[in-house]
C-alpha cells in the first residue's frame, strides 16, 4: 500500500489568532522532569481510544499516538495537527493549545469502509 | 402521467431527491468575439476538431457493491441514470464520473467484481466516451492499482470540441492530497494553453476546505488551484460530499454532484456526518441534473458556460412513472 507520506510528518497550519506551537519526533527521547503532560491515544479501524480528551489552554502536552493495526491519519486544521500513525512506530505530537473549544479530529488516511466515521474530540478549556 | 414536462415545467420542478449527477451542455467559444473565437478556430486547425456545441453528465459516487442502509437500493439509481442519459433528446457527448464508483471491499477478488459490474452498467451508456478518476472507495486502499488495471491511469487529460478536461486524482495517495508530482503534470499540461482556454477539472475531493472535519478537503488544493489560477475559464466539478454545492473562489467555480447512492445533510445544519435516512416512500429523493447552457458571448463572463441547477421532484411524478414520463419527452 502506497502511503506518500514520511513517517512522523507533521505541517504547521495555524494562523496568528490561533497559534498552537507544534512538535513531532518519534522515536521520542527520555523525558526530563517537568517535561509535558502526555496522553495517549490508540487508533484503530475505525475508531480512536478515548474518543475525546481535555486539554486546558496554554498548556504544553504531549499526544502519544499508536496504532493497533493498520496505518491512520491524526488531523485537526485549527489546531495545526496533520500526523501519520504508522504500526508499530509510536508518532508524538507536542502541543499548546492556544483557544478553547471543541475539535473534531479525524482519520484522514483511508483505511477501510468505515473511514468517514473515524474521528475523536479535543476540547481545550 | 399525462402531462408533457417541457423544459420551462421541468425547471420549475422542485424537491429533493437522490441525485442522478449533472448535466452540462457547452458550446465552447463558439459564437465568442476576438481573442476567444480566435483560440477556437486554432484549436479546430490544430485538432482537426470540428467546434459545435455540445453536453455532458457529470455522474458521481455510485458506490457499486454498497447495498445496506441507509441505501438498500443497490445499485438502481445508477441503473436509472443511465436509462435517462440515453433517453434525452441531445445525447451528450461525454459521461464524467468523478470518483467513489465502487465500494471498497477486503474480501479477495470482490473489489474487481464491482469495478467489472460498474462497467458493465456504464457500458450501457450510449455516448462517445465515459471517463472515470477514482474516489477513496476505489484507490484509497491500495493506492489506485486496482482501478489503473480497469479503468487506466489515475489522472489525465484530454480535449474535446475546444474545451480542456483535466482528471485529478486526489484519493490515492491514501490522505486527501494530489501530491507534487501530479502537481508538477498539471504545471506541464497547462503551459501549452492561453489564459483564456475553457477548463474543466474533474476530481473527487473538494479542492477547498468546506469542511475539513469531515475530511471534505484537499491539503493542498490550495497548490491546484494556484497553478489554474491565471486560467479565465475553469470550473471544476467533484463529487465526495453526496450532494450539490456551488463555491466560486478566484476566478474558478466549484460544483459538487449529487451522489447516485444516498445523500449527505447539510453540514451547516449539523455536527453529524450521517447519511440522510432513506426514504422508501420517496426511493430516489435528491435526483437531480445540473444544466450549464450556452456560454454568454461578451461581458465579463464570456466564453463561461451559464448554469441552472434542477431538482426533480419525484413528489409529482413518482418513481418509474416519473422516470419514464422524463424519458418520454424528452424535456431537455
Amino acid at each position: 500500500m502506497r502511503t506518500g507520506h514520511a513517517y512522523g510528518r507533521a505541517v504547521a497550519l495555524g494562523i496568528a489568532l490561533m497559534t498552537t506551537a507544534l512538535t513531532l519526533a518519534s522515536p521520542f527521547p527520555a523525558r526530563a522532569q517537568g517535561t509535558p503532560r502526555v496522553v495517549e491515544i490508540t487508533a484503530k479501524r475505525f475508531e480512536f481510544n478515548p474518543k475525546e480528551i481535555t486539554l486546558k489552554q496554554k498548556e504544553t502536552v504531549t499526544l502519544r499516538l499508536t496504532t493497533e493495526d493498520v496505518t491512520h491519519g491524526f488531523f485537526m486544521k485549527t489546531l495545526g495537527i496533520d500526523a501519520v500513525i504508522e504500526p508499530g512506530h509510536p508518532t508524538e505530537i507536542t502541543l499548546t493549545p492556544q483557544t478553547t473549544g471543541s475539535f473534531t479530529t479525524i482519520c484522514d488516511h483511508f483505511c477501510g469502509e468505515g473511514h468517514g466515521n473515524m474521528h475523536m474530540k479535543i476540547v481545550v478549556e | 402521467m399525462s402531462e408533457r414536462v417541457d423544459r420551462r415545467s421541468f425547471l420549475k420542478i422542485a424537491g429533493t431527491s437522490l441525485g442522478i449527477g449533472a448535466l452540462y451542455s457547452v458550446a465552447p467559444l463558439l459564437g465568442a468575439d476576438g481573442e476567444a473565437g480566435e483560440i477556437a478556430r486554432t484549436l479546430w486547425k490544430k485538432n482537426g476538431e470540428k467546434l459545435k456545441p455540445f453536453s455532458f453528465v457529470q455522474l458521481s459516487d455510485t458506490h457499486v457493491g454498497f447495498n445496506g442502509p441507509p441505501d438498500p437500493l443497490g445499485t438502481q439509481a445508477f441503473e436509472r441514470a443511465v436509462e435517462m442519459i440515453n433517453g434525452l433528446r441531445h445525447r451528450p457527448d461525454l459521461v464524467l464520473v468523478s470518483g467513489d464508483l465502487t465500494h471498497d471491499s477486503e474480501k479477495p477478488g470482490e473489489h474487481a467484481d464491482r469495478m467489472r459490474r460498474f462497467k458493465e452498467i456504464s457500458g450501457r451508456l450510449k455516448v462517445d466516451a465515459v471517463h472515470c478518476i477514482p474516489g477513496e472507495h476505489d484507490a484509497g486502499l491500495d493506492g489506485g492499482a486496482l482501478f489503473r488495471d480497469a479503468f487506466g491511469p489515475t489522472f489525465y487529460a484530454f480535449d474535446h470540441r475546444g474545451v480542456h478536461f483535466i482528471g485529478l486524482d486526489n484519493v490515492s495517495r491514501a490522505k486527501p492530497e494530489v501530491g507534487p508530482e501530479q502537481i508538477a503534470w498539471l504545471k506541464k499540461d497547462l503551459a501549452r494553453f492561453p489564459v483564456s482556454a475553457p477548463i474543466v477539472v474533474f476530481t473527487h475531493r473538494p479542492l477547498f476546505d468546506l469542511k475539513p472535519e469531515w475530511e471534505w478537503f484537499t491539503s493542498d488544493g490550495d497548490e491546484v488551484m494556484n497553478v489554474l489560477a491565471p486560467y479565465q475559464n475553469v470550473t471544476v466539478l467533484y463529487g465526495h460530499i453526496h450532494r450539490h454545492h456551488e463555491h466560486t473562489a478566484g476566478g474558478a467555480r466549484h460544483l459538487a454532484a449529487r451522489s447516485l447512492i444516498w445523500a449527505f445533510p447539510d453540514p451547516a445544519t449539523t455536527d453529524a456526518k450521517k447519511p440522510l435516512p432513506f426514504d422508501k416512500d420517496q426511493p430516489f429523493k435528491n435526483l437531480g441534473l445540473r444544466i450549464v447552457g450556452e456560454p454568454k458571448a461578451r461581458g465579463a463572463a464570456a466564453g463561461r458556460p451559464t448554469i441552472d441547477e434542477v431538482e426533480l421532484t419525484m413528489r409529482e411524478y413518482s418513481g418509474t412513472v416519473g422516470i419514464n414520463q422524463f424519458l418520454k419527452e424528452g424535456a431537455y
